[in-house]
């Protein structure tokens, strides 16, 4: 959605900027755009350093492999056919993708309903913003660390505990399976990061007009139909960008793998991977290699977003 | 957010159904059980953070565990606080936020003007050069932009350990300038006019026309630039390596080896304490700008 607008702005700027740039005299005109150019001085450096020059730089390494003389030799492909022919290559995907399906079902679903659930209480409506939001706050590696704890393979974790209480079997759960551990921190993640999600929801379901609402009850619709046939569609825009964020946020997933599983049971995940090539091999071709993969993946989840909606909003 | 005051519009549940005796039972034991699954799954764990950071060596590890502490072990806390030097790590967090604020307010305020009144000749090529980044996350790209941080081009200048590690790039933030250039879209150019027909130069007009209207996206901004550098791991992970300019998260993330459980757990409720506080106090602002700044998006 943003990039459409912005599309639209410029299209709009250019008209717009067209008129007074005819009419001015050359040396107004520089002046202008001497000014123009100084004030965004400071942000274009900015980008040019930690964001232009990085992605091209991302590019260019995956194709070398550097060694720490200093010397780069330029290798072609052959970093992609080393990061593919590694088993931690498939499995850090493999984990990357289960979390991503998890946090949909869980991370995308859970607010969405939280939200419709919440719309409708007509108190203490302030309390459950500020309880949802609360965790948000939270320094993220605080959170995980605690969520460790509550995790603990022995009954002393919260979890187990209270599973003790309820004289039901303890639970392994991030060391049994690796199924568990993804949906472990899928659950953490969720729980970390639902309270904005759900406070867009609450926005978005506010902006649905009643009268909407009264006539689907007039022609009979339950309660189900008119969440299908109402509260859905009338959120479809909000909805579809918060899938594409979520997508491309939790394909990027680190903290939740390094801080909670560390390297056990295959957590790793692509991200993960990319620092262990980097830091901890000093194989920064790899590592960029990786990074250009995961930057296609992701780039064609945001691309696909756009032409879709683009094409929606045609119509 | 005007919706939220009364009169409520209607919403999915009508309230003639509400007002009905089943409705209303069904309301409140759908309110007051979500009132106790709220506590639960969002309150109570800090409350077990807290509880867990003055149960003494033993009791942490005892199973099943203890809802309230036998004995109180304010002790833990103290060791966090020496040990863990975690006043150093909140201060160091603090600078880093409160710096990476001012970059952004400047250099992006700055841009967002330039974007939208001052227009040079292919500045919306520049914009969008700037709002393709958008779809670049910096984590992918994190490890080249390390290795320009650690030695810039043309100066071979290494910004890790230093503030600048962190306030330069969180310049670098298309979604604050979009904002901003949008809010200043929508600044009448007659006011700006009149202000340049009184003789007021560009920095004059953003200084004293501009930025008393941006009031609102200004704070929406602050807030998304504190706490974007409060909740960062990664990044600062890899330029702030020296145990003393290290942020909360890396710190933490740092002592938790060979630290025991229960004073790990009491350094986790203190570093909980900064922004649970900053949120207390500005959480209308926080949940407005949140809700604004996306559903502008």
């Amino acid at each position: 959605m943003a990039t459409i607008n912005v599309t639209h702005a410029v299209a709009r700027d250019l008209k717009a900027a067209a008129r007074p740039a005819r009419r001015a005299s050359f040396g107004r005109r520089l002046r202008r755009n001497a000014t123009g150019y100084l004030f965004l001085l400071g942000a274009v450096i900015c980008f040019a350093l930690f964001s232009w020059y990085p992605m091209i730089r991302e590019v260019i390494m995956s194709f070398q492999v550097t060694n720490f003389a200093g010397a780069t030799r330029w290798v072609g492909l052959r970093n992609y056919q080393h990061i593919m022919s590694d088993p931690d290559f498939w499995s850090a995907w493999r984990t990357t993708g289960l979390f991503t399906l998890f946090a949909l079902v869980f991370g995308y679903a859970v607010p969405f309903f939280t939200a419709i659930v919440l719309n409708e209480l007509r108190h203490a409506r302030s309390y459950f913003r500020l309880l949802v939001y609360l965790p948000v706050m939270m320094p993220p590696v605080a959170a995980a660390f605690l969520w460790r704890w509550f995790y603990s393979p022995d009954d002393s974790g919260l979890f187990n505990g209270v599973l003790h209480l309820l004289h039901l079997p303890t639970v392994q759960w991030l060391q049994s399976s690796h199924t568990l551990a993804v949906l472990c921190l899928v659950l953490f993640s969720t729980w970390i990061n639902m309270g904005g999600t759900v406070l867009v929801y609450l926005a978005a379901l506010q902006g649905i007009p009643g009268e909407i609402y009264e006539a689907a009850e007039i022609d009979g619709a339950g309660l189900w139909r008119r969440i299908w046939h109402v509260t859905v569609p009338q959120t479809r825009l909000i909805l579809s960008l918060m899938l594409m964020l979520q997508i491309v946020g939790t394909m990027q997933v680190f903290t939740e793998p390094y801080v909670i599983t560390g390297a056990s049971n295959d957590t790793t995940s692509v991200v993960y991977l990319i620092y262990q090539y980097a830091f901890n091999f000093n194989n920064y071709g790899s590592a960029s290699a990786l990074g250009c993969m995961l930057l296609l993946v992701l780039v064609g989840f945001a691309g696909g977003y756009l032409w879709l909606s683009s094409r929606a909003g045609e119509e | 957010m005007a919706a939220a005051h009364e009169p409520r519009t209607r919403t999915l549940v009508s309230q003639v159904q509400l007002d009905r005796p089943v409705g209303r039972t069904v309301y409140w034991t759908v309110f007051w059980t979500l009132m106790v699954l709220f506590a639960a799954v969002f309150l109570f764990p800090l409350y077990w953070m807290a509880s867990g950071g003055l149960k003494s060596s033993q009791e942490i590890i005892r199973t099943p565990p203890t809802v309230v502490p036998h004995q109180v072990h304010l002790s833990n806390y103290v060791a966090a606080w020496n040990d863990a030097d975690l006043g150093r790590l909140i201060l160091n967090t603090v600078m880093y936020a409160l710096g990476a604020l001012a970059f952004q307010l400047v250099f992006d305020v700055a841009a967002a003007y330039a974007f939208s009144k001052l227009r040079p000749v292919f500045g919306n090529a520049v914009l969008f050069a700037m709002l393709a980044s958008l779809m670049i996350p910096t984590t992918v790209i994190a490890l080249p932009t390390y290795l320009t941080a650690n030695s810039l081009p043309f100066v071979h200048w290494s910004l890790l350990n230093t503030p600048w590690a962190i306030w330069l790039p969180s310049v670098a933030s298309a979604f604050n300038i979009f904002l901003l250039k949008r809010f200043f879209d929508s600044i009448p150019t007659e006011l700006l006019a009149a202000a340049a027909v009184d003789g007021a130069g560009p920095l004059r007009t953003l200084w004293s026309i501009v930025l008393p209207i941006s009031r609102p996206i200004l704070g929406v901004v602050s807030i998304f630039a504190v706490v974007g550098v409060w909740k960062d791991f990664l990044w600062p992970l890899l330029v702030l390596t020296d145990t003393s300019v290290q942020s909360v998260n890396v710190g933490l993330n740092q002592l938790s080896v060979g630290i025991p459980q229960n004073v790990l757990i009491a350094a986790l409720a203190i570093a909980c304490v900064p922004t649970i506080v900053f949120f207390l106090i500005f959480q209308r602002n926080i949940m407005a700008g949140l809700t604004a700044g996306s559903m502008k998006g």
